[in-house]
């Protein structure tokens, strides 16, 4: 059956994604890479879901991809508030405060 | 392929008990009052948002109560995937009090920031819902949905004040990590659903029962749903978001945060744990008792160089946290599921109280020092003898000093590990002990400060404390010393928690 590569590129997102997340600096490029990590994630539920010949995952699917939605829109909206207040969205720049 | 899977089960509406789901559906009802209110009202009234806010946080406790004295004991809905029993009662109780108290402490506050008050309160009622979501869901994907439900606002709250660059910064912090967790605990959990071929937690907990035969998937899908609630619950090493985020906020949403939300991750934690990896234990225990350890010791050593208050209070939360994990970290041994269950919701609803009074004394004092560092609140007692007994109260019982509740919280959950009774449950009692005893550095340190030092630039007028922060320092008040005077009051508590088919189900 086909559902081992599904998998396998479902892995091979999900490695992309969290390499994204920890060595991009710039806020935009990190939302991006977590999107990639919840798509893979929805890659294995619809692999999984037909392999178990059950609709669960499919649903499951569909209510992350909603929530992924609102999730994307509140971070843009903060990387936008971040740029209105220091005209850079470089995260390494975001270090008011220490210890 | 999916419409011939769909035509198997021809489709049936669920039955819905209407009277098991009635506190969300008064804060749902409640969200969208507080949306129109807000439209209507003019600027100078916009107060009338906060004071519904904290009418539909007590309204919603209305039904949790009756249904704690109905007689069905257990509500089960959409075949065990929303259930209210008496934990999830227990809970749901303390998330609803928790907001009421946060409404009160941000009345004032929000209301001389210039915040934008009606959205504030929105998001605060709707973070609530999906807490008391949380405490009911048996799924993944519920489970999964109130998380998101109770996530997204608080990120947005931590944000709130726009033009202040602590704020952003702390908003994208938490943004950033919180949104990663959960993306990691969601491919966790399609690995728990590929190799059990369910997301009920119940029939997870089935599936995954063969003792020592984990493959690697199994023991990969538990760790990464673990990891998702870790940083929920900022255990170290998941924990680098906390102190910024609570430091940045604006102090009710730290409260907010450092309490409701901590809980609703140990509420999840704890559902995952007993109802949907009992078996699994090989995995997750190890895992949880590093975490404890780690969290724990972590915690307490960066708390003791702070010379700001809340980041003090973030790192204490943080080592709380590790005292919360202590008991987790056993819950497989042995007889200890039972008291390490008890351990955990007496720790919580202790620690519910007296950081959410000790925020409440920040807040109140910081209207006179206008400022966070600790050495501001020298000579707190001389000119507000109040509030700095007040503050030595949740300090002590914080430190876990008897007779306050923090006392009984950190007996049961000592007691909870020593029922396990081997080596590693002796160990990490041993560790605990040691790190109770550290503790004790840092919250004597501000005990110092309050009594002992003298004012910094002899600032001595009296301290006028707002009637809502009042009513909120004597809710806390009243519960930590309730709970450390008569521990019968909650280890009841703790007694009636059950978690529906956790044990031997």
């Amino acid at each position: 059956m086909l559902t081992a590569q599904f998998l396998l590129l479902g892995a091979v997102l999900f490695c992309i994604g969290v390499y994204g997340v920890l060595a991009r600096k710039n806020a935009v490029m990190v939302l991006m890479s977590i999107e990639l990590i919840l798509n893979s994630v929805n890659l294995n539920l619809l692999a999984f879901s037909v392999r178990h010949g059950s609709v669960d995952g499919n649903t499951f699917a569909l209510y992350i991809i909603a929530i992924a939605a609102a999730e994307v829109g509140v971070g843009l909206a903060m990387v936008l508030l971040i740029y209105r207040n220091r005209r850079t969205i470089a995260l390494d720049d975001l270090s008011e405060m220490k210890g | 392929m999916l419409s011939s899977i769909l035509a198997q089960v021809p489709w049936q509406s669920p039955t819905i008990d209407y009277h098991a789901i009635a506190p969300e559906i008064v804060l749902a009802g409640g969200i969208c009052l507080i949306i129109l209110v807000d439209l209507f009202v003019s600027e100078s009234r916009k107060w009338i948002t906060a004071t519904l806010t904290g009418f539909v946080m007590l309204a919603a406790l209305v039904p949790v109560l009756t249904l704690a004295v109905s007689d069905a004991d257990v509500r089960t809905m959409f075949d065990g995937r929303y259930v209210v029993d008496e934990f999830a009662l227990t809970l749901k109780a303390l998330f609803l009090v928790a907001g009421y108290v946060v409404v009160l402490l941000s009345q004032n506050h929000v209301e001389e920031g210039d915040y934008y008050q009606g959205e504030y309160y929105t998001l605060l009622l709707t973070s609530v819902t999906g807490m008391v979501m949380m405490a009911s869901s048996r799924d993944l994907v519920s489970i999964f949905v109130a998380l998101e439900f109770l996530s997204i606002p608080a990120y947005m709250l931590a944000a709130w004040r726009k033009r202040d660059r602590k704020s952003n910064e702390a908003g994208v912090k938490y943004y950033l990590l919180g949104v990663f967790a959960s993306a990691v605990m969601l491919y966790g959990m399609s690995l728990l659903y590929g190799v059990t071929g369910s997301t009920l937690l119940s029939e997870i907990g089935s599936k995954l029962t063969v003792e020592g035969q984990f493959g690697g998937v199994e023991a990969l899908a538990i760790t990464f749903v673990i990891i998702g609630f870790a940083f929920k619950v900022s255990a170290v090493p998941f924990h680098s978001w906390a102190p910024d985020t609570y430091e940045g906020a604006p102090t009710p949403v730290t409260a907010f945060l450092s309490v409701a939300s901590k809980a609703a991750g140990f509420v999840a934690l704890v559902t995952l744990i007993y109802v949907g990896f009992p078996q699994a234990k090989d995995v997750w225990q190890p895992f949880i008792w590093v975490m404890a350890a780690v969290t724990m010791t972590v915690g307490n050593l960066l708390a003791l160089r702070q010379t700001n208050i809340v980041r003090m209070l973030a790192y204490s939360s943080i080592s709380q946290g590790g005292f919360i994990l202590m008991p987790l970290a056993v819950a497989g041994t042995g007889d200890a599921a039972g008291p390490a269950l008890q351990a955990v919701i007496v720790y919580l609803l202790v620690y519910a109280a007296m950081n959410l009074g000790m925020f409440a004394v920040v807040i109140a004092a910081s209207r006179t020092t206008r400022s966070g560092e600790i050495s501001s609140f020298g000579g707190l007692f001389s000119y507000a003898p109040a509030l700095g007994v007040l503050m030595t109260i949740f300090l002590a019982s914080l430190a876990g000093i008897p007779p306050l509740g923090g006392w009984i919280a950190k007996f049961s959950a000592f007691r909870a590990v020593l029922e396990a009774g081997n080596g590693w449950a002796y160990a990490i009692a041993v560790i605990g002990a040691i790190n109770s005893v550290v503790a004790f550095g840092y919250y004597g340190n501000i005990m110092r400060e309050v009594w002992m030092k003298p004012a910094p630039n002899g600032e001595t007028s009296a301290v006028r404390t707002p009637s809502s922060l009042v009513a909120a320092l004597s809710i806390t008040v009243a519960g930590t010393l309730l709970f450390g005077i008569l521990p019968g009051t909650i280890m009841r508590f703790g007694d009636l928690v059950d978690l529906t088919g956790a044990f031997g189900g």
